[in-house]
């Protein structure tokens, strides 16, 4: 009778990596469930603010003519804080992998992030005890020339407490993120693009606009769908620097709320009814935020196909 | 359109590392010299210093002087992107832009130059530049498709049609067919044939069956050993460096005895 001498196996090795492996799809595992059950938790605590009727929501007309201020203000908030964060990372990103001189490079870098370690606490802080007291004359300066466009409107609040420097707040917050990630897509630029680009008589400038822009565009982006989820999460600056109210056009009056701060704000002396509704703007919250994390994974994994040097 | 190249007593620095040690050559116009010599020996280098592309790398610098019909392209207040608008270069690989489609990457030198280029005139130049890089018949029914979707070959001759778009003077070529199969390297060489009739080409090549078929006159460089600085050894004609060399080390070489 003949043994296959192959179906012998070393059972010691084979143990060290069933445990591993457990262990491994136990994490997976727990992430996702812990991911579900805060879904399902929102939903089910969602329901009776979605059900019940309109007069007993805050406000008195509705959930969704409750939220829907407060998600235009969170938007708001988020795309002013990427209409000013934007230009600066990049241009930071650029200088740190394409014009310093190494030694500064690095330095610099380390700076930025070390922007991202400081508590959003502090932020808020600095927002409120700071920024908004020396920004409130170019509010007034603001209202006074350019009034007659909307978000400019007049009077300009007194305090300076308005979603713009809390725009401006979350703009400095998410600046690290956009700026690391960027920073990394462009070192990663082919030498061999740059140099073709060079090589052609293109200066530096130039070599960029041909070369590493084209070659980080979708990296970019997904950088900003980053610092855009960051910035619609954000709560303790914002609920520390706003001064919140109803929704306004203007950017330099008090008004406006996010929904983070709403929650944050209310949360502590809510009953009843009331929590229910703060935890259905919080699933709306968290909707808006996993569509925004979607839409950027699908940008990267577009961004594979050409990340090589083809 | 095409100029020569007077190099002299030139030093080629990475850092306090000298590279490549006291070269002295003169390269014709409409011809093609080519550089050889074993790994290591600085050729690339020194050709690189030809465009003022060696100075890309941090560092990098040089001592003496490249005159480009007497016109030296290191004096005081000579801008970089100038040369290599004179002096346009072919990589070891094949680079086209993989965001731009065949066209644009023809143009992409032009519109650097020229900004201001009219539809037609560009069109011209697109056909008359990829005619002169042997591809037009190959891409003229998908001009709008991305460079990066040619074969190796092709998109080596694209880089070639895009180098000479600008209408260098010099054109440099960095082992252009060292990532190319043998049938696409076939049609790289008869080009560089044809490109000798309008400019003067530098190519770099390890393969010394190539430097006989394409060169006019054929540079051997040499390295005493690691760390020592690469020399130029001999510069001749094509045929007399492959038949009577005047150095042992250079017969060596071609012989097939090292290297």
């Amino acid at each position: 009778m003949t043994t296959n001498s192959l179906t012998t196996s070393q059972g010691a090795g084979r143990a060290g990596d069933k445990v591993f492996s457990g262990a491994a799809m136990a994490a997976g595992c727990l992430i996702l469930a812990v991911l579900f059950g805060v879904a399902l938790f929102l939903v089910v605590q969602a329901i009776p603010a979605l059900a019940a009727p309109p007069a007993d929501i805050q406000g008195g007309h509705g959930f969704f003519a409750y939220i829907a201020p407060i998600v235009v203000g969170t938007l708001i908030a988020a795309v002013i804080a990427l209409v000013i964060a934007t230009p600066v990372a990049i241009g930071v990103a650029l200088f740190i992998s394409h014009y310093a001189p190494r030694r500064l490079a690095s330095g610099l870098g380390y700076v930025v992030d070390l922007l991202a370690a400081i508590p959003s606490v502090v932020y808020g802080a600095w927002g409120a005890a700071f920024l908004a007291k020396e920004i409130s004359p170019a509010y007034d300066w603001l209202a006074n020339n350019l009034g007659w466009i909307p978000i400019f409107q007049g009077p300009a609040s007194a305090t300076g407490k308005t979603i713009l420097t809390a725009g401006i707040v979350l703009s400095v917050m998410v600046l690290p993120i956009i700026t690391s990630l960027s920073r990394e897509i462009f070192l990663q630029t082919p030498k061999l693009h740059e140099e073709a680009a060079l090589a052609l008589g293109a200066t530096r400038w130039e070599m960029i606009r041909m070369a590493v822009l084209p070659f980080g565009r979708p990296g970019i982006v997904s950088a900003i769908m980053l610092g855009l989820g960051r910035a619609l999460g954000e709560t303790m600056a914002v609920a520390l620097v706003l001064s919140s109210g109803v929704l306004t056009a203007s950017l330099i009056q008090s008004g406006n709320q996010t929904i983070a701060a709403e929650i944050a704000l209310n949360f502590p002396e809510a009953s009843g009814l009331k929590v229910n509704t703060l935890i259905a703007a919080g699933l709306v919250l968290f909707v808006i935020t996993l569509g925004v994390n979607m839409i950027a994974r699908w940008i990267i994994t577009k961004h594979k196909e050409f990340s090589g040097a083809n | 359109m095409s100029k020569r190249i007077d190099v002299k007593d030139l030093n080629v620095y990475y850092g306090s590392f000298l590279a490549v040690e006291d070269v002295n050559i003169n390269i014709e116009a409409k011809s093609v010299t080519a550089f050889i010599g074993p790994s290591g020996c600085g050729k690339s280098t020194f050709l690189r210093t030809l465009n003022r592309m060696h100075e890309v790398l941090p560092g990098a610098r040089v001592e003496g002087e490249v005159l480009l019909d007497g016109d030296n392209l290191y004096d005081a207040g000579v801008d970089p992107v100038t040369v290599r608008t004179q002096v346009g270069m072919v990589f070891q690989r094949p680079n086209p832009f993989p965001t731009m489609s065949i066209r644009d990457n023809v143009l992409a030198g032009v519109k650097l130059n020229n900004k201001k280029i009219s539809k037609g005139e560009a069109d011209a130049l697109v056909e008359k530049s990829l005619v002169g890089a042997n591809l037009w018949n190959e891409v003229k029914d998908r001009l709008d498709k991305p460079g990066s979707g040619l074969s190796g070959g092709q998109q080596q001759r694209l880089c070639i049609a895009r180098a000479i778009a600008v209408e260098p003077q010099v054109i440099l070529m960095d082992e252009p067919c060292s990532a190319l199969d043998p049938i696409s390297t076939l049609a790289v060489e008869d080009l560089i044939n044809e490109l000798k009739d309008q400019y003067t080409v530098v190519i770099v090549t390890h393969n010394m069956q190539q430097a006989a078929r394409v060169s006019d006159k054929t540079a051997f460089f040499n390295i005493a050993g690691t760390g020592k600085p690469g020399k130029l050894i001999e510069f001749a004609d094509t045929t007399t460096i492959f038949n009577n060399p005047s150095q042992k080390a250079t017969e060596d070489y071609v012989s097939g005895r090292f290297g």
